[in-house]
């Protein structure tokens, strides 16, 4: 079939390795996604807090930088589980908005234009478009949380020494692990809302809705009914749970109320329990389960009317 | 997935021999959408270089190419594409098949050369192979000058010739069309005709074209397949169909017919009169047109017409729905 000579041809040269064909669809998405020269900036703009992280790391280790800011390494942020958890958390909040940018189009573009046949009718499995799909997100965001906090992590490690390493080595794997979790609910998240809904801007507002309205929802029962456990369905609050206690900073009491009456005598006191981290991460499993299964059920070649 | 070469280069000879595995053997293959049948029990081997399946529409044919393409599920019997079963080898049959779906598909923001790359690589194909296929894919039918503009901006026949250019991009061994034809101008129509049948005689790829356009598949398939109400009504060689129609004769005479009647039996014909001075002849083995004039010539009848009586894919296709199903 070659251009000059105008006729059918087969294909008879070498097939790439079955297993890798997934990666196929963000090698082409992501260039689209770079295309956009707002996502870009934003994308840019994520980076920032790493750089500052970074700069702080370096400071606590350079005593002359100190000295001419008139500074003490004490008067500094401590260089601990809770520095990191912080960067973690800030890096995992302009991940979901870059989830939420680059997301709901993925599947919902391809359903618009009844695109689906054309992937599944070649070797290329439901799974495998899933999984294309995914990694996506999976490649977007790992480059802005856990691989550079792993990288400031090594940094700090480097500028530490070997024995701040082997003592924080724990650190490490809750952040790999923290990064992970939350870049799988992201993706299921995006990817169920967009196989859901055809329109982008609908599937973006849904995604924001989903993760948004439930956290409102659940504030206001916590605030009605004087408990915690209305977190359960609030994902914020649920990934700020699992962080916590993979950082090892996780505490079930998170408030008290005291109830006093007219002379200002404490009459009663109600602590407030956060839900055991057990029910948290049976909680997201769950929720990845239903994603999943919308995924199963709306990912398919053709729609059949029975 | 490598598979083996045989498989994957061995040109097509006219038809697959018998010895071979058909292209495409149905094995009581059923399929229920609920409690809804859709497909009953079809049997048969089909090894024809371009089979046109027809039908009226609910009749059942883009179900049967999506339970082939493995999209559902079948409800009971099985088919097998070159000898693997559609159940447990979907895989490997995909990597022999092209799909030009019926209706408008494509991924969106993307140029035609990108989009054909992209699913030629889904296909297996390494990034740079993928990526002159295209390009030699989209030249081949004719977008040549196109290809670099996005998919969207493309007109309807713009559109399904890009369709073809996907199902052929990693050059399969059989074709699937689902209504190539369709909404397209008679121009665009003609072009489109014109390369499934180029394909079709390149001898390198089997073509399944589903239709409900008698004259497009007459004009491309050798066999069809004619669906009815999710059963098979008639399956047959268009070309033998139409040789085993050369032995019928119209004829117009003026003479003494009774003469030049009593003759053709002689001969061994036989015949009906279908009114004043005309005749239908089956011709025996052996008799040939030249006989027919020299009898003439002898009972001094003149011949002033004679005609082939030729069955049409319409009335193949007409006499199918009235007559129920037949098989294979």
């Amino acid at each position: 079939m070659a251009v000059y000579e105008q006729t059918y041809k087969p294909y008879q040269g070498k097939l790439t390795p079955e297993w890798s064909r997934f990666l196929i669809i963000p090698q082409h998405t992501l260039r689209g996604v770079f295309n956009s020269k707002l996502f870009t900036a934003f994308y840019v703009i994520c980076f920032l807090p790493l750089l500052v992280e970074a700069v702080l790391i370096y400071l606590h280790h350079n005593v002359t930088a100190l000295a001419i800011m008139n500074l003490n390494a004490r008067q500094l942020i401590p260089i601990d589980g809770s520095f990191f958890q912080t960067f973690v958390g800030v890096q995992g909040g302009l991940a979901f908005f870059v989830a939420l940018l680059v997301g709901p189009p993925l599947v919902s573009r391809d359903l618009r234009n009844n695109a689906l046949p054309l992937y599944l009718c070649r070797p290329f499995s439901r799974t495998e478009y899933v999984m294309g799909k995914m990694s996506v997100l999976i490649i977007l965001l790992s480059w802005i949380t856990w691989v550079p906090q792993l990288l400031m992590f090594l940094f700090q490690s480097y500028l530490e020494g070997f024995a701040w390493f082997r003592d924080n080595l724990w650190l490490a794997s809750a952040i790999i692990i923290c990064g992970l979790v939350w870049i799988l609910l992201l993706g299921l998240l995006s990817q169920t809302v967009s196989a859901l809904l055809k329109w982008r801007i609908v599937a973006s507002g849904a995604m924001l809705g989903l993760v948004f309205i439930p956290s409102v929802f659940a504030g206001i029962v916590n605030l009605i009914f004087q408990t915690r456990w209305a977190n359960v369905i609030s994902l914020f609050a649920l990934m700020s749970n699992i962080t916590a206690g993979l950082f090892g900073t996780f505490d079930r009491v998170s408030g008290r109320i005291q109830i006093s009456d007219f002379d200002d005598n404490v009459v009663r006191e109600i602590v407030l329990m956060e839900p055991p981290l057990w029910v948290c991460w049976a909680a997201l499993f769950v929720f990845c389960a239903v994603c999943l299964a919308i995924l199963h059920w709306k990912v398919k070649a053709y729609e059949v009317v029975k | 997935m490598a598979l083996p070469a045989s498989v994957r280069e061995e040109p097509i000879k006219s038809q697959t021999a018998l010895t071979e595995p058909p292209v495409i053997d149905l094995h009581g293959l059923s399929v229920s959408f609920g409690n809804r049948p859709i497909l009953k029990n079809l049997r048969g081997d089909l090894r024809g270089k371009a089979i046109g399946l027809l039908g009226p529409n609910g009749a059942g044919k883009t179900t049967l190419i999506h339970t082939l393409l493995g999209f559902h599920e079948p409800s009971g019997g099985t088919a097998h594409i070159f000898g693997m079963d559609i159940a447990d080898r979907t895989k490997q049959i995909r990597s022999l098949i092209g799909y030009m779906p019926e209706r408008d598909s494509f991924i969106a923001k993307m140029s035609a050369v990108h989009f054909v790359r992209l699913m030629g690589e889904l296909s297996g194909l390494p990034s740079e192979a993928a990526l002159e296929r295209a390009h030699e894919a989209l030249f081949y039918v004719g977008l040549g000058e196109a290809r670099y503009r996005r998919l969207e901006t493309y007109s309807l026949g713009m559109k399904q010739l890009a369709k073809l250019a996907q199902a052929i991009v990693h050059g399969p061994r059989l074709i699937f069309l689902d209504e190539p034809t369709n909404g397209l101008d008679p121009p665009a129509r003609l072009r489109m005709i014109k390369l499934i049948r180029e394909i079709r005689d390149s001898g390198h790829a089997h073509i399944v074209l589903s239709s409900h356009l008698l004259l497009d598949v007459e004009e491309c398939c050798d066999e069809i397949l004619i669906l009815k109400d999710g059963q098979i009504a008639v399956y047959c060689n268009l070309e033998e169909e139409r040789k085993s129609n050369r032995k019928f004769l119209m004829l117009e005479t003026r003479g003494d017919q009774e003469k030049f009647v009593e003759a053709l039996q002689q001969l061994g014909c036989e015949y009906a009169i279908s009114g004043d001075h005309r005749l239908k002849i089956v011709l025996q083995e052996g008799v040939e047109v030249r006989d027919l004039y020299r009898l003439a010539e002898e009972q001094q009848v003149q011949i002033r017409r004679l005609s082939y009586k030729r069955d049409s894919l319409e009335d193949i296709f007409l006499k199918a729905m009235e007559n129920g199903y037949g098989g294979l």
